[in-house]
């Protein structure tokens, strides 16, 4: 037997050292545990200080033995090297074990042990926990708003329908791969629109709708017989034009007297509101501000001056101003800024204010990838003879747009972390609803669990996102 | 300049375009304010304003002008920026270099952190803090005092008052020592350039820093108390705190949500900027024979600040145009003063909002100016 030094762990004493070393951390651990889950503390005979430091200098002198340098044992070097590199270090990482440790019990209880699930009055909530009966009481209000409850089944069914609608392109045959973008940018924001305006508002418009639906199907069976050269171009155009015709000029005088015999109840844009507005809003706006984005950013790098200084005052423009004075102006200076008889749905100023204020930021992203492009790229299709556009379109954008993704991802995230803002216009989404419903005299005082809630929502959609763009970013990774 | 006239098509529909809309705003607006007999001016500025304002730095009443008002919003927008500047890259700071920590336990505690806080809105965290977490603090009569002079009540907080005498000379002397630093940085690289001499530049600093304004205490007859506050009952159950400086809980609220948020985006853009530096860099400089401390403060932090500053400026604009968001929890901000209040009461939309976005965007362009410069400056200059 070696002589031991205490002071220096060294390897010829390795389990004298290992074993008095996980003593006292395991000690240490098991100090903390006690006291924070059974209100127990085993060094409680020493002065106050000393016992409240306690854990931390047992566990400090136990990581102090066990730090010993290739030790042979697999696991113990991989702790070393991971959490007890230094003194330092093992401080640190003491801390954040004991910090976990004591927080568990107050939030486990919080959420789960002392919370009340059960009923639908505020009786029940008489614990120390959350009172989860409180959202369940209130659900329909945070996730439709003032929408009236017999009318909901409108927004659920527009959602998965749009949700059906959407993942097309996961299901689509190489035969219809190529027509897959040109679905996702005209067809569907179009059918969308109609969803969303005509059936969740409903009313009289609500037959506007099936003038879409016959738009929409009667332009893609004539699209067959376009030649592909001009596809692109009729698809732009025609349905658009197709829906205008159909409506106001075939069966106008019809539509207001079906729409008030049995058409659906017209629900004001005031009402709705809650987690459905939320999606409507962030819906809405991204798909506006990426092509309205991608005009600017490709108007910014123009060789044309007028156009270029026009694109850099409107981008800088709107990203030097918070969004909120921007709301601010779209509700009190915008209207006085169009003809007197001329009125624009709250929703739709804020939808429009948005999405202006999010394209410049979307500009800025592109602008980035179209200058991370080689100079070869812009060469090389000019030499083939593309003019502007053809370049643009087949050559640059693709590539500039890959390179983009994590970029508009982060916008896009950004767009709706803002949403929120909107009850600077009165629109209540769930964050609106959650003030509103804090302040109703029954209710009063369940703020917390109310922004709980809402938090994890919200969390759960913005990881859920910024996963699933660095998943595209991987899918989409090319050598270049 | 080769002219083309193939040019000028494009160019001239968009510039008629954009005269079109704002021709047709400015029509409108003007026949809207002809029926609604308002006129266009920004003479109200100097009008009596008659409304209070709860939180000010500066001297405030209703008998004051409105541009006074709007002063006041200005000053508790840019008080509440700086304060949260600093404490967002404090935090921001840390947190990047957790995440870089070869420490398993910190690195995903600092990985969680980001992850927690930046994807939560951050109007919903200035609502958690403000109206759920603040709302629990004790009453000022039960609040226990944290080291004897402050006091976290639902009030807001309560800190003990500086008391200065003869402030001017304190001031003098921390400013001649931060001109002297300057002045022995500035010989101190020069002697290293032509002789190779170094001097500790950084230890004199600190010296310089902490004795001037000493000297100024002992000699120059400044002296400091403080005034702790003093509990004060107004009625049978309203307690207040008397004397000191009380933070109100709006601002606290701000200030704690709004760096824990932009502290999120300091922490990755710190990150991205250290791992920037090629781990060459390190090796050759301590290869050349630096100490560690030459290799951090010669080669990697040149480099990596190089990375670090201009997307952490970006993120301070963020913080300063996202603090309009006080407006929401009735924090007198620019916003809610002038945008809010002001426009009520003078129902001047147009001057009232444009004088806003100005403010706002004159802020965000003239960093913008500044950090263009910036960037051009540290830019590596390629061979």
């Amino acid at each position: 037997m070696t002589k031991i030094n205490f002071l220096k762990p060294d390897k010829n004493n390795l389990n004298t050292f290992l074993y008095l070393g996980s003593f006292l951390f395991f000690i240490s651990i098991f100090d903390v545990f006690l006291n924070s889950f059974f209100k127990l503390n085993i060094v409680g005979f020493l002065p106050n200080f000393l016992s409240f430091l306690m854990p931390l200098i047992l566990g400090f002198i136990g990581l102090y033995f066990v730090r010993i340098e290739y030790s042979g044992i697999k696991q113990l070097d991989l702790i070393n090297k991971n959490i007890n590199t230094n003194n330092f270090n093992a401080v640190l990482s003491l801390l954040i074990i004991f910090v976990v440790i004591k927080s568990t019990p107050p939030v486990l209880s919080w959420f789960f042990i002392d919370a009340s699930f059960a009923g639908d009055s505020k009786d029940v909530c008489s614990g120390s926990g959350a009172c989860w009966t409180y959202i369940k009481v209130w659900m329909r209000r945070f996730m439709y708003g003032m929408y009236p409850n017999a009318e909901q089944w409108r927004i659920n069914l527009s959602f998965i329908a749009l949700a059906l609608l959407g993942s097309v392109g996961f299901f689509a045959t190489d035969r219809f791969k190529k027509y897959l973008t040109l679905y996702y940018v005209v067809i569907y924001p179009l059918i969308a629109f109609l969803f969303i305006f005509f059936f969740i508002s409903g009313g009289p418009v609500f037959f506007d709708f099936s003038y879409g639906i016959i738009a929409a199907i009667l332009s893609i069976i004539l699209g067959f017989f376009i030649p592909s050269k001009f596809r692109f171009y009729y698809f732009l155009i025609v349905p658009i034009v197709l829906y205008i015709a159909l409506k106001y000029f075939l069966f106008f005088e019809e539509t207001i007297e079906l729409g008030k015999l049995d058409g659906l109840n017209w629900v004001e844009t005031g009402a709705w509101g809650g987690l459905s507005l939320t999606f409507i809003i962030s819906f809405f706006c991204l798909i506006f501000c990426f092509p309205i984005g991608m005009a600017f950013a490709l108007g910014r790098r123009s060789e044309f001056p007028l156009i270029r200084y026009i694109s850099i005052g409107f981008i800088e423009f709107w990203r030097g101003v918070p969004l909120i004075t921007v709301l601010f102006m779209s509700a009190v200076m915008f209207p006085m800024f169009l003809p007197a008889d001329f009125f624009i749905d709250k929703l739709v100023r804020c939808i429009i204010a948005i999405s202006l204020f999010e394209a410049a930021y979307v500009a800025e992203v592109i602008r980035g990838g179209l200058q991370a492009l080689p100079r070869g790229q812009y060469e090389a299709a000019k030499s083939l003879g593309m003019g502007y556009w053809k370049m643009h379109i087949f050559v640059i954008l693709p590539q500039a747009l890959k390179l983009v993704i994590p970029g508009i991802a982060n916008t896009f995230l950004a767009l709706v972390k803002d949403t929120p803002l909107i009850f600077v216009v009165g629109l209540l989404e769930i964050v609106g609803m959650l003030n509103l419903a804090k302040t109703n005299p029954e209710w009063l005082g369940f703020a917390m669990e109310g922004y709980v809630f809402a938090a994890i929502i919200f969390w759960i959609i913005c990881y859920a996102m910024s996963k699933y763009s660095y998943n595209l970013e991987q899918k989409y990774k090319t050598d270049r | 300049m080769n002219f083309k006239l193939k040019d000028l098509g494009p160019q001239l529909i968009t510039v008629i375009a954009v005269v079109l809309i704002f021709g047709f705003f400015t029509y409108n607006a003007q026949i809207n304010m002809e029926n609604r007999g308002i006129d266009f001016g920004y003479g109200f500025l100097s009008q009596e304003s008659s409304f209070d304002v709860q939180f000010s730095l500066i001297e405030y009443d209703g008998s004051h002008s409105y541009f006074r008002a709007y002063l006041v919003g200005l000053l508790n927008t840019i008080l509440v920026s700086v304060i949260g500047i600093i404490i967002a890259t404090i935090i921001g700071v840390i947190v990047g270099v957790a995440r870089l920590s070869p420490n398993y336990l910190i690195n995903k505690f600092a990985a969680y952190y980001v992850e927690f806080f930046r994807n939560i809105p951050l109007l919903l965290q200035i609502f958690f803090w403000y109206f759920a977490a603040l709302r629990a603090l004790p009453l000022p009569q039960d609040a226990e005092a944290i080291f004897g002079v402050f006091f976290l009540t639902i009030k807001g907080l309560y800190v003990p008052a500086f008391i200065w005498e003869n402030f001017n000379i304190f001031f003098y002397s921390i400013v001649a020592a931060v001109i002297a630093i300057i002045v022995i940085r500035f010989q101190a690289k020069k002697l290293q350039e032509t002789q190779g001499k170094q001097i500790p530049v950084f230890l004199i600093a600190i010296g310089l820093i902490l004795i001037l304004p000493l000297l100024s205490f002992l000699i120059g007859g400044v002296s400091l108390s403080f005034e702790i506050p003093k509990l004060k009952q107004l009625a049978a159950t309203s307690f207040v705190y008397d004397g000191g400086l009380s933070l109100p809980p709006e601002l606290i609220a701000l200030t704690l949500s709004l760096s824990l948020y932009t502290a999120t985006f300091i922490a990755e853009c710190v990150r991205a900027g250290i791992q920037g530096v090629g781990k060459g860099q390190k090796e050759a400089a301590a290869s050349i024979g630096l100490t560690p401390n030459q290799v951090l403060k010669l080669v990697i932090m040149p480099q990596a600040l190089r990375i670090i500053i201009p997307p952490t400026t970006n993120q301070y604009l963020n913080l300063t145009k996202n603090s309009s968001l006080a407006a929401a929890i009735a924090y007198p901000d620019l916003v809610l003063v002038f945008a809010g209040t002001a426009l009520m009461q003078t129902g001047k939309a147009i001057e009232i909002v444009s004088i806003t976005m100005f403010t706002y965007l004159s802020l965000s362009i003239s960093i913008s100016i500044l950090m263009n410069w910036y960037n051009k400056k540290i830019a590596i200059q390629e061979k």
